[in-house]
């Protein structure tokens, strides 16, 4: 560069151009800065993405049927199912085929259990009818559809093939249907039976519980972040470590705590009691129930509506209110329009984390929730554990992974990740 | 806001009201103690009242009234529930003499602005009240439990012996069970042997990878954020059940491909899920700590001849340390605390203290769960004040004025 002469681009003190030099060290930069993001990258990705993402998988995935039995499917696609007639014996001679060999396999009852939560009873047709077919010989015994039908008269029913000819697909959308209150049937999806709607009023209350969760927590958060935020530092130090300590409290700690408040024999009721402001024989009934539920909660999660509120009320300048103030405004009008204005980005951070946290409960409600405070995943947690409807179990999960995200992408939006704060 | 706001004496007709309210407020609970509320209420409010009445008409000595109403309160306490009563009388005592001249010397407005009306300064009060309420419901379920996991029966309430502070009352035997309990024993060497393990694999992983994510130029720095906070806003069961169909197939891979010992894989199984859930937290907290991390030291370092590991041992890692360390403690106490992931990928031969827990709340109640519970209150107490000075050595360090 001293020499004024040099024409042409700028050279670096190795003689490469500038700007080449520059990119390659700018590039070197972001390589290092990759290689030790990517260990954690990819074990988030190995041990929690795709565990996830083969669960959305399972939600649609319903390679079963073709599977156990693949012969029968092949026929029953002839098979006319509106019109109201047994399949033929080229149907029945390839399904004896197909459960001989699924028997040998012992497979027939996992398909039985599969089939079962479309049609209640053929769990046990096909572990019952196992045992007869297993002694049928596939050449010499035919013809099968009365040998069939003898053996349970189930197979002589048309809603029996109706329904594995409407399960026979790879991918269903039949465990999202079941998931919305519906089901899949030849004649398209239709509305499950009144007495087994259960899930969109789940849905709803779960939405409409966390909703009153998060309004309750917004409530109770709000003088206290107010305080903390204008007190002296000296003093709201103090009183955070009453908002820390439940915090860090086990959470566990925390719901068997409520417990021993909550119950008939607990301590509120005992207090009352005493006080006489209820009678002996008609103890409250607050754990097993909504109510046992929300109070849980809510106490469990109001850490998180604090924090966040806490950080957004100590950036607001005390000069803005008290210039309202001077001029004229009253103590209503300052607050509601100059005060509480400035404090709302608080409100929101909290209230979309503590619904995001509230929605996808399940310690707490699973234990003071009794039958009516419980929440989807609790219903989750049944069908994998209990019922064994996995399908079903990673469709409902799905749903609200999918709210879920979207509230996620929404705070990221709004707050930003990387300003979220731990204590 | 020290505002010197000139104090007055107040007038008969505003302090015995007051006084006379919180006298019946109280009266209630002796009140309902002795059998009838509304006796009680009536009874209370008219003695606070007189009593007020005398300090301020006749006796007009703080000292001396002080004195005596701590006193008499504390032996009318003990005559009518014992040692217990004593202690609240003397209590209540403390705080009617205190209230009385707080109200009749006009100190309630010493430290508010002398221009608010008196509405604003009820207004003040009636928020500081209100505020202490929700502290009060903040901190009371946790409070219960301490003293409940002392109780001699096997009952959840408190017992007539431990109200009345008898000795006989209380016992360690809940304590006693837990330490001798096998299953509470093993379980809670579980949690030992996976909390350790999950956070030493998060804390190493999380503070490389927070120190790649602070450089100013990172390609899709707010996706890869994005996907590495997600296992804390992800629902939990969510998480389990990904990880239980996901899990049980490596499980079975491993046991049977390879061989491995059936109780080692779940370990494995679940230290994994565990250090995963705690690595948002390490995250967080070591970036946090980054951001007024002075990169120039590093070049000086480098300037001087230290090579990358050596500037990263010799000059960042004493400088992150304390952000290091208190994301490691939120990992441990992540999967120390945690129930529904271990339910779902681990088996029994893994149960951890939270499962036990868990099980004993909602089958075999048992009080031993009040004891574990006070044993962890104490635990989180030691983390959150460790917590807290290393956030404030870390604010020290990096020159910013203490909090």
């Amino acid at each position: 560069m001293t020499d004024a002469t040099q024409s042409g681009p700028m050279l670096a003190a190795d003689g490469t151009p500038l700007k080449k030099s520059l990119a390659r060290s700018l590039r070197r930069r972001k390589l290092r800065a990759l290689a030790l993001i990517s260990p954690l990258l990819l074990f988030v990705l190995l041990s929690f993405v795709i565990p996830i993402v083969s669960m959305l998988f399972r939600s649609v995935e319903n390679g079963i049927v073709s599977q156990t039995i693949p012969l029968t499917v092949v026929e029953l696609q002839n098979w006319d199912a509106e019109g109201g007639e047994l399949p033929n014996e080229a149907v029945y001679a390839a399904f004896t085929k197909d459960m001989l060999a699924a028997i040998e396999a012992k497979q027939h009852t996992r398909l039985g259990s599969r089939l079962n939560y479309e049609k209640t009873g053929m769990s046990s047709m096909f572990r019952r009818s196992g045992r007869q077919i297993k002694k049928l010989d596939p050449e010499a015994d035919a013809p099968f559809k009365d040998k069939l039908i003898e053996i349970h008269d189930g197979w002589g029913d048309v809603d029996t093939w109706r329904t594995i000819k409407t399960h026979a697909v790879p991918i269903t959308n039949g465990y999202f249907l079941n998931a919305v209150d519906m089901r899949r049937t030849p004649e398209g999806a239709q509305a499950q039976p009144d007495d087994k709607k259960i899930l969109i009023k789940l849905f709803g209350r779960t939405l409409m519980m966390s909703l009153i969760i998060t309004g309750s927590c917004v409530l109770l958060a709000y003088p206290i972040s107010y305080l903390l935020a204008n007190l002296p530092m000296r003093i709201s130090n103090l009183l955070m470590i009453l908002v820390l300590l439940p915090f860090w409290t086990s959470l566990l700690v925390r719901t068997s705590a409520w417990k021993v408040m909550l119950q008939q024999q607990g301590v509120i009721n005992e207090t009352l009691v005493w006080l006489g402001l209820v009678a002996d024989d008609a103890r409250l009934v607050i754990i097993n129930n909504q109510f046992g539920t929300i109070i849980a909660m809510t106490h469990i999660l109001l850490p998180f509506m604090i924090l966040p509120m806490y950080s957004v009320m100590q950036t607001i300048p005390p000069t803005y209110t008290r210039a309202a103030k001077s001029m004229g405004a009253t103590n209503w009008t300052t607050f509601w329009r100059i005060y509480f204005p400035q404090s709302i980005p608080g409100i929101g951070a909290g209230s979309i984390l503590v619904f995001i946290l509230a929605i996808g409960y399940y310690i707490t409600p699973e234990i003071v929730g009794g039958t009516k405070g419980v929440f989807i995943s609790n219903r989750i947690a049944y069908h994998i554990s209990s019922s064994l409807n996995w399908g079903l179990a990673a469709a409902l999960g799905t749903i609200l992974l999918v709210v879920v995200l979207v509230l996620y992408w929404a705070y990221d939006k709004i707050v930003g990740i990387d300003n979220v704060k731990l204590g | 806001m020290a505002a010197l706001t000139p104090i007055s004496r107040k007038p008969m007709s505003m302090v015995l009201p007051a006084v006379a309210s919180a006298g019946g407020f109280v009266g209630m609970f002796v009140g309902a103690g002795q059998g009838n509320v509304l006796l009680g209420i009536l009874a209370g409010a008219a003695l606070m009242a007189a009593l007020a009445w005398v300090y301020i008409a006749v006796l007009d000595n703080e000292r001396v009234a002080r004195w005596i109403t701590i006193l008499g309160m504390g032996a009318g306490g003990f005559l009518f529930a014992g040692l217990t009563g004593m202690i609240i009388g003397l209590l209540a005592g403390w705080f009617f003499a205190f209230y009385i001249f707080w109200l009749f010397e006009g100190r309630y407005r010493r430290k508010l602005l002398p221009y608010l009306t008196g509405r604003q300064v009820f207004w003040h009060y009636a928020f500081r009240v209100t505020c202490g309420a929700i502290f009060v419901f903040l901190i009371t379920p946790i409070l219960v439990v301490l003293p409940l996991s002392f109780n001699a029966q096997d009952f959840f309430t408190f017992t007539p012996e431990m109200l009345r502070l008898d000795p006989e009352g209380y016992s360690l035997k809940h304590y006693r069970d837990f330490f001798t309990n096998n299953e509470w024993q093993r379980s809670f060497k579980n949690s030992l042997i996976i909390a350790p393990i999950a956070t030493i694999i998060s804390v190493t992983l999380g503070t490389l990878a927070a120190i790649g994510l602070s450089q100013s130029h990172v390609p899709g720095r707010r996706a890869i954020m994005g996907i590495l906070i997600s296992p804390m806003i992800v629902p939990l069961i969510i998480s389990a059940t990904g990880m239980f169909f996901f899990y049980s197939d490596i499980g079975r891979f491993l046991e049977g491909t390879l061989g491995m010992n059936k109780n080692f894989v779940g370990y494995v199984k679940v230290v994994l899920a565990h250090a995963v859930l705690g690595i948002p937290f390490v995250i967080i907290t070591v970036t946090a700590t980054l951001v007024g991390f002075d990169q120039s030291l590093t070049r000086a370092a480098a300037n001087m001849g230290a090579g990358p590991v050596r500037t990263f041992f010799k000059i960042q890692m004493p400088l992150i340390l304390p952000g290091v360390i208190s994301g490691g403690l939120f990992a441990f106490i992540t999967s120390f605390d945690e129930v529904v992931v271990v339910l779902f990928v681990g088996s029994a031969s893994q149960k951890t203290l939270p499962w036990q827990m868990f099980t004993g709340l909602r089958e075999q109640i048992s009080p031993t769960i009040l004891a574990v519970a006070t044993i962890l209150v104490v635990l989180s107490i030691a983390l959150l004040t460790t917590v807290e000075l290393l956030r404030r050595r870390s604010e020290r360090l990096r020159g910013l004025t203490p909090a």
